[in-house]
């Protein structure tokens, strides 16, 4: 049987999901009697125009990760899509922009404005700004062109399946190249690597009912060591986050913030989170329930931690 | 005039370039170093929730999430005006120490280690891990794996995850040691400071018995007499989580020693519009652009460079490697790119040996060994503290492995943050890295666009001695650094291709 030839690419991420692959450990043996890896920056020798090259779908299988910031990324999704037969967006940032995407309530020029002047210790007093040509005395210099807004893959080529997480767990990664290799593949746009209900039924902290009057930041308390954070008032997104990673967070005592972005049939994590924190605050008091709702103190990037390029909202008005 | 564009991977390819300029005679004229890519982590923390950047700012990198996350819960516990309970520190140290020795063992075996374990003359296809592996045998790659293995164990056990941690809280740690941990931790640690002693025998063996590594770690080409940046404590012993910020000049005078809070007074930052990533440099001196020596603000923040700037080592197999490096150099400082590597297993063997001090301390398990069912949330004040002040602003600053790591916040009265200003580890080295390419390139690539195997290999090395990080986003895995360098004439025509993996 002919190996499975698979491609790895990132794009802006943050080189978590290229050691989750790697985390797969002594699996990797299986890996390298079954694949061939044609391409993988930040592992391997080939070049974009070793890509170029191919024919058009010569690879079976491609995980991508990391979201569309630069036209570079963009250019690369495409052209791995063009030539690969199963596309997966692996990892939250492929999935759904991840945290690099929060950055999608402002725009470029607000990014650079802050980096390159606005910092305390950037003295810049030209204005000078990374540009996508420069002439410098010895000739021309190019650096790829910065996006005003982030993209998840889905939104620049077809995505055959996702795998999300920030990054996947170990565990997951294989089992997915497990599936392909057995060519058990399941339905297109499939969440793969990952479970369908939320996080709390995984966790092992003990639910009880959630009558919330103030919402607590983690420093402000020290929650029960065996009862659900919510229940406790600690803002915890695993009522609203696929199951899939071991509940990581809640048992080293911190609240699920959300990488693995939403369950089966929630469309937006966020609109569903804050739904969920409107439900469970235990009050009719207007005043109590306003107050209430101001212990939310980030509503935005607590419910859309990873997933604002996916979501509903995707970004901030541009001006 | 002709253009080179020494594109250093495969693995960089998307996240760094190189491109050289030759002159009419074929030398080279101009190197500039780019990092093609911005995230704009800055402006986008603003808004959140103060102690939301610990569990943020670590997708800066998946690589050192950790240096990130302590870093930034420093700089909320200043923000919050909080000190951390001793054990809640210990915990936190202890953690970053665990850190620090599997990086620094993945950069030495894998990364920059094929370079002396096979030669830099090697065929390529032999310098990498598996090539170290030929070399010393396959008891030592598994030696190898399993330290790095076991220490990931511990971060895991200790952080909640083994990417991106989670634990580290203004005021301390979200959850202690348990003695079932700590017993598990201090095997690991006791095998973190026999494999820091063992790698020192390696590195003796391979690198110090044959006097044309000896050479080539001392050759000009690969020296740039700049100013060294490195984190101590009150004994001027380098410390990697906590202690002032020391500055010595290229003699090795002291030049500056800071708190964390007052590093604007020293730290600038200059622009270049023909890369994302910005250039920092010593305010006092001044930035001078990319040229070395006493008049010119550029600092290196590299293992080296912290050796250089401590006094001494505070363990004592570290500070015995740390006497021994000096001694074979010629003394302190030591200008030597590519002694980063050695001072690097100096660290090593010091993080282990501070591993097994602090997991060995009766305060590490404390809150969790004498809490009683019911009484956790009383006993957690052992390793955390409630902030109780007005929140304002704060800096917290550690040792990355690729050098000095700065947060610094600002925030509302709640907490919520107004400013913020990052400078990583290799961004330190942005200037000193594009120096030490250029030095390399001039040393090697000489007329005709001839360009031999070797002499990629010896630019190369220039690079990987920094252990780079672009973006803190760009590292490198296993250790393969593939090069491509294109020659062009004055149209553009390619004259001249190789390619070396």
């Amino acid at each position: 049987m002919a190996k499975l030839k698979l491609a790895l690419y990132w794009a802006a991420s943050c080189g978590g999901c290229e050691i989750a692959v790697l985390d797969i450990g002594e699996k990797i043996l299986q890996v390298a009697e079954n694949v061939d890896i044609v391409f993988w920056p930040c592992a391997m020798d080939f070049k974009y125009k070793d890509v170029e090259a191919m024919a058009d779908q010569s690879i079976d299988l491609t995980l991508f990760n990391g979201a569309i910031r630069t036209s570079e990324n963009e250019h690369i999704a495409k052209l791995l899509r063009q030539k690969s037969k199963i596309m997966v967006a692996y990892g939250s940032c492929a999935c759904e922009g991840c945290i690099p995407a929060l950055a999608n309530q402002s725009c470029r020029q607000e990014i650079f404005d802050y980096a390159y002047n606005e910092t305390p210790t950037t003295v810049n007093p030209e204005r000078v700004r990374p540009q996508t040509s420069v002439k410098v005395k010895e000739g021309e210099l190019t650096l790829p062109a910065f996006y005003d807004t982030v993209k998840n893959l889905e939104q620049v080529v077809k995505v055959d399946y996702f795998v999300p997480g920030c990054p996947p767990v170990e565990e997951q990664t294989w089992a997915v190249l497990e599936t392909v290799l057995k060519g058990a593949l399941p339905p297109a746009g499939a969440v793969v690597g990952a479970g369908t209900t939320a996080l709390c039924e995984e966790c092992p902290r003990e639910r009880k009912e959630k009558k919330v009057k103030k919402f607590y930041r983690p420093w402000e308390i020290v929650p029960d060591p065996e009862q659900c954070l919510l229940d406790q008032g600690i803002i915890c997104c695993g009522v609203v986050t696929r199951a899939g990673c071991g509940a990581q967070c809640p048992s080293a005592n911190m609240p699920c913030r959300g990488c693995y972005g939403p369950p089966e049939g929630v469309i937006d994590q966020g609109a569903k989170l804050i739904a969920v924190l409107g439900s469970i605050i235990d009050s009719n008091d207007s005043e109590e329930i306003e107050k209430a709702c101001r212990s939310v103190v980030d509503p935005l990037g607590t419910a859309y931690r990873f997933g604002l390029a996916n979501s509903i909202l995707r970004r901030s008005k541009l001006r | 005039m002709r253009k080179v564009t020494i594109d250093p991977i495969t693995r960089l390819e998307g996240h760094g370039k190189i491109e050289v300029f030759l002159d009419d005679k074929g030398e080279v004229e101009n190197v500039y170093f780019q990092v093609p890519e911005l995230r704009g982590f800055e402006r986008f923390c603003l808004g959140r929730p103060v102690e939301e950047l610990a569990r943020i700012t670590t997708r800066i990198c998946g690589v050192c999430p950790e240096a990130h996350h302590m870093a930034s819960s420093k700089a909320a516990d200043a923000v919050y005006n909080v000190e951390p309970p001793p054990t809640g520190k210990k915990i936190r140290e202890l953690f970053y120490n665990t850190f620090m020795v599997t990086d620094h063992t993945t950069h030495f075996y894998i990364l920059g280690g094929p370079d002396f374990v096979v030669g830099p003359d090697a065929s390529p296809a032999e310098r990498n891990i598996l090539g170290v592996i030929g070399k010393v045998g396959a008891e030592v790659g598994l030696k190898v794996i399993g330290m790095r293995s076991h220490c990931h164990e511990v971060l895991k056990m200790m952080s909640g995850r083994s990417i991106h941690p989670v634990f580290s809280i203004p005021g301390g740690v979200s959850k202690g040691v348990t003695e079932e941990e700590r017993k598990r931790i201090e095997e690991v640690a006791r095998e973190a400071v026999e494999f820091g002693k063992f790698t020192l025998q390696v590195f003796d063996d391979i690198v110090l018995k044959n006097s044309h590594y000896v050479d080539l770690i001392t050759s000009d080409a690969y020296a740039h007499k700049t100013y060294s940046m490195g984190l101590v404590d009150e004994n001027n012993c380098t410390n990697f989580y906590d202690g002032k910020i020391r500055v010595v000049d290229p003699e090795g005078n002291e030049f500056a020693k800071f708190e964390a809070k007052d590093y604007r007074d020293h730290l600038e930052e200059h622009v270049e519009p023909y890369t994302y990533l910005k250039f920092p440099y010593l305010k006092n001196v001044g930035w001078k652009g990319l040229v070395d020596g006493m008049d010119s603000g550029v600092y290196k923040a590299t293992p080296l460079s912290r050796c250089n700037a401590a006094d001494k080592m505070a363990t004592p197999v570290a500070q015995e490697a740390y006497e021994r490096m000096y001694e074979t150099l010629g003394g302190k400082p030591v200008h030597a790119t590519l002694a980063t590597h050695w001072a690097r297993i100096v660290e090593i063997c010091y993080a282990a040996e501070r591993m097994l001090e602090l997991v060995t301390d009766p305060d590490i398990t404390k809150g969790t060994s004498d809490a009683t069912k019911g009484l956790e949330k009383a006993m957690a004040k052992a390793y955390r503290t409630i902030p109780t002040e007005i929140p304002s602003e704060g800096v917290g600053v550690v040792e990355a492995p690729r050098g000095t790591l700065y947060h610094h916040y600002k925030t509302d009265s709640d907490g919520m943050v107004t400013d913020v200003n990052l400078i990583v580890g290799t961004t330190n080295n942005n200037a000193a890295i594009a120096m030490s390419l250029k030095k390399a390139a001039q040393g090697v690539i000489k007329g005709n666009g001839e360009i031999t195997e070797g002499a990629l290999n010896l630019v190369e090395m220039a690079f990987r001695a920094y252990d780079p990080c672009l973006a803190c986003a760009t590292h490198s895995l296993p250790g393969r650094m593939p090069l491509e360098v294109v020659v062009y004439d004055c149209d553009k025509k390619e004259i001249n291709r190789k390619r070396r993996y």
